[in-house]
């Protein structure tokens, strides 16, 4: 505090009425007064109480005196700084002061409203204007900062919501790299074969995606490859694309098929066909696949095993296969980066007592679309495991491994309806009967109640109730051979065991199992569930707290394609806003290390979960970037050798508002109040 | 005798806490006036001596508030005020300062009632604790004759009844 000396600032300080929520509250008038009065030695030379600070004629008042009065800091006592701060530093850079020398302090949301005596509240206030006075006194003037975008996205991903991602940017001219994990796009949808509730076939409105994808001229595909490092920041990230070796060559390879064709190798296939199915040791995971070519999997190609056989190469009429391919790493530069890294199956083995991999008969959801899809295994039969018979009657459990707090909480979604679609589907096609066992329909979206109602019609069975057990030990005759399902039927209110053929597990949605992983990678984070987390909840789903990295599909968390296409296109739209105008601005608040000062002690390296503080060897000093800093200021607070400052939150300006809180009386005895 | 008001310091998240604030303003939800709350971006940016400058400047007790264990806002930095809070409340106790003085509440944006339940507590915990009096201690060291200017240590039976 400066005492004895000339004030350095000219302060203004407004107190608003904010009609009678304040005021009725709040002696305004006094609270103007006394500030005028008692801080005047730190610089306030001017204060006003009125009606309404945010109304114009009060931003008028603010920007008349700023010019009048030569004020060079403001204060307002008012709302929140959630709600009007903004207002307030706009009224200031209007007037030609720099909107971060204006200061608004709450005496509403932390004051009046929650206080009901007059005369303590009255005090706070001009404890908290104090604060606020000193505080505003070491306001540095601030200037936002500017950032380029670089114009090419990376889309991670390539699933549906990655895909449309994907189109959105390329088809609006803009660069895009697609990197996809397997060795085509397309993701989980490739693998279903209806979506409901219009019961499209997947396979028919994907392809075309698909291939627009593969085929466009903005669109650099990566698949076969992973992500392995992103440096820099929003605007210019620098990432590293792995690409694990095909074996093949791409430029030569013609996607003919007599490579797998020849291969001797089978091996059963459990990414795509979901183990029901099998393919070869070089492969397409499916016939629509994009890109064509195939990949060899040295893990069970018979050359890689024990240096025989090379048929594929034999007969591959473009000499295309590669044995001594080596992976690749490939370095891109973009400007911003969408996550569409989907999903993982709940692992329905965790539900010990619905008997998945104990009893043949009992399938999984997607084991249950590959025996439907007409591409699948059976040729689109539902069959039982033997291969051949046809069940005579099949169980649905809903909600297998979700809203149980024994495995998660959370709803899965999707599917309540993916079950009434394979409760059509049986239905459809081999006529047997069929239970559905549910806890509670959650048939919510367009068109999805009424598919529910015509399921319903179909003749299938709704049986409400958690299935305890699902077992082969029959208690009666009739029960010889079948599967029992043990329930029981909240509605009827009495246990039943139910012997069917065949049990479908409607599995929940889960997240990745690498999701923290790449969660860090990207320097965002995971929920405790651990998908990933947006910037808002409902206003802001797709973009993340990093800024440049965005979030489309089920890794924000379980969700239908209809809403992973919705933020496909979503988080496109955030970027292509970007691209276009060429670069953000940002907020200031950012640390910053005065290299003079930093000892190299690297104590604030460790601290930063966004990696922004960069370590100069040569100089042993370590230095922050702006562009990835968030303002957070933990890195301020532990610099042993006070070398960081934290603009907007300076220690200068922190210690100062203790100071301005504490700087007169104590509270004044509350006679009301009553603790809650 | 007239009933002891202390004064509390309350640092606050810009993410949860002070949105809890918000929440409870909007609410009308009612609470003592004794604490006076500082806004800053994160728990993480909280500085011990931003707790000890409260302390010395004259307050009675310091609340830290944020964000609930894995909903920080920047990933983690939560857990890094909680380290040096658990640290600051054992030097506070070696320097014969009661460590209930000073308490971290987690409390996210949706949690008005909460946060000024906590509050309503903390005030009373203080309340039972009686003043500080920080400067008096920091002016009987110097007429003591102890002009270091450093707080003169209570005798080891009066820290006894310190803790938590």
């Amino acid at each position: 505090m400066n005492d004895q000396a000339e004030p350095k600032e000219r302060i203004g300080v407004y107190v608003c009425h904010c009609g009678s929520n304040i005021a009725a509250t709040v002696d305004v008038a006094d609270v103007a007064v006394w500030a005028k009065e008692r801080l005047g030695d730190e610089g306030v030379v001017i204060t006003h109480d009125y009606k309404f600070m945010c109304s114009s004629l009060g931003q008028e008042l603010i920007e008349r005196d700023i010019k009048e009065e030569g004020l060079t800091r403001v204060v307002v006592a008012a709302c929140s700084p959630h709600l009007h701060e903004k207002t307030f530093r706009t009224a200031c850079a209007r007037a030609g002061l720099n909107p971060y020398l204006c200061e608004l302090v709450s005496i509403r949301e932390q004051v009046s409203w929650v206080h009901s005596d007059r005369q303590a509240a009255t005090e706070k206030a001009k404890a908290v204007v104090a604060g606020g006075v000193e505080r505003v006194i070491h306001n540095e003037p601030l200037e936002p900062l500017h950032i380029p975008i670089h114009p090419a996205t990376l889309v991670v991903g390539g699933g549906i919501a990655g895909i449309q991602a994907a189109l959105e940017l390329a088809d609006s001219g803009h660069q895009v790299y697609l990197v996809e994990r397997e060795p085509s796009i397309g993701g989980h949808m490739a693998q279903f074969d209806k979506t409901f509730p219009t019961m499209d076939c997947a396979a028919c409105i994907l392809t075309p995606k698909m291939v627009d994808a593969g085929g466009h001229p903005h669109i650099d595909l990566f698949t076969w490859s992973e992500v392995v490092r992103v440096d820099g920041f929003v605007g210019n990230f620098t990432v590293t694309i792995r690409k694990k070796p095909r074996y093949i060559d791409t430029d030569l390879c013609t996607g003919c098929g007599i490579c797998w064709e020849k291969c001797p190798k089978r091996v059963i296939d459990d990414v795509y066909e979901a183990g029901l199915g099998y393919r070869k040791a070089v492969y397409t995971p499916f016939a629509q696949a994009v890109p064509k070519y195939p990949v060899i999997d040295p893990e069970n190609c018979t050359y890689f095993i024990n240096g025989k056989c090379r048929a594929c190469e034999k007969f591959c009429p473009t000499d295309a296969i590669k044995f001594d391919q080596e992976e690749e790493f490939i370095t891109v530069q973009v400007g911003n980066i969408i996550l569409a890294t989907g999903f993982d199956l709940f692992d329905a083995r965790r539900v010990p007592q619905y008997g998945y991999g104990r009893l043949a008969n009992v399938f999984t959801s997607l084991e249950f679309e590959r025996l439907c899809n007409a591409a699948g295994p059976t040729n689109g039969q539902i069959v039982m495991r033997d291969g051949v018979t046809k069940p005579e009657s099949v169980a649905v459990i809903h909600c297998v491994g979700s809203r149980d707090r024994n495995y998660n909480n959370y709803c899965s979604v999707i599917c309540c309806m993916s079950s009434l679609k394979f409760a059509h589907l049986v239905k459809e096609r081999t006529g047997a009967r069929v239970y559905n066992f549910y806890i509670d329909m959650r048939t919510a979206f367009k068109d999805y109640d009424e598919f529910y109602q015509r399921v319903l019609e179909e003749g299938t069975i709704f049986v409400r109730g958690r299935v305890a057990e699902v077992t082969d030990a029959a208690r009666l005759p009739s029960e010889d051979g079948k599967l029992i399902v043990q329930v029981e039927d909240t509605l009827a209110g009495r246990q039943r065991r139910i012997p069917v053929d065949m049990v479908v597990l409607s599995a929940g949605l889960e997240p990745r199992h690498d999701a923290k992983a790449v969660a860090h990678q990207f320097g965002i984070s995971c929920s405790a569930n651990g998908w990933f987390i947006e910037r808002h909840p409902k206003l802001d789903p797709v973009a993340t707290m990093t800024e440049g990295i965005f979030i489309a599909g089920t890794v924000q968390g379980p969700k239908d394609i209809p809403a992973s296409v919705s933020q496909g296109a979503a988080a496109a739209a955030r970027v292509l806003g970007r691209i276009n105008k060429g670069e953000i601005e940002l907020e200031p608040v950012r640390a910053t290390i005065d290299a003079r000062h930093c000892s190299g002690c690297r104590i604030c390296n460790g601290l930063c979960p966004f990696n922004a503080i960069l370590f100069h060897e040569d100089k042993m000093v370590s230095e922050i970037n702006h562009a990835l800093c968030q303002g957070c200021g933990t890195c301020v607070a532990a610099c042993p050798a006070g070398a960081i400052s934290g603009s907007g939150f300076s220690n200068e300006q922190i210690m100062s508002q203790i100071e301005g809180l504490l700087l007169f009386d104590r509270p004044v005895r509350s006679r009301h109040f009553s603790a809650v | 005798m007239e009933q002891f008001e202390p004064v509390i310091i309350g640092f606050t998240c810009n993410w949860c806490s002070y949105r809890a604030a918000d929440l409870a303003g909007t609410a009308r939800i009612k609470y003592p006036p004794n604490i006076r709350l500082i806004r800053l971006m994160c728990s993480g940016r909280m500085d011990p001596t931003f707790v000890l400058k409260a302390l010395a400047e004259g307050a009675d007790g310091v609340m830290i508030t944020g964000c609930h264990p894995g909903e920080c806002h920047y990933l983690d930095q939560n857990y890094k005020a909680l380290r040096r809070v658990l640290l600051l409340r054992r030097t506070l106790g070696q320097m014969g300062i009661e460590p209930g003085r000073v308490k971290l509440v987690w409390a996210s944006a949706a949690e008005g009632v909460r946060l000024a339940q906590e509050i309503g507590h903390f005030v009373e915990e203080i309340r039972d604790m009686g003043p500080l009096n920080w400067p008096g201690r920091l002016a009987a060291a110097h007429v003591n004759g102890n002009g270091n200017g450093r707080v003169v240590m209570p005798a080891l039976s009066e820290m006894e009844s310190v803790g938590d």
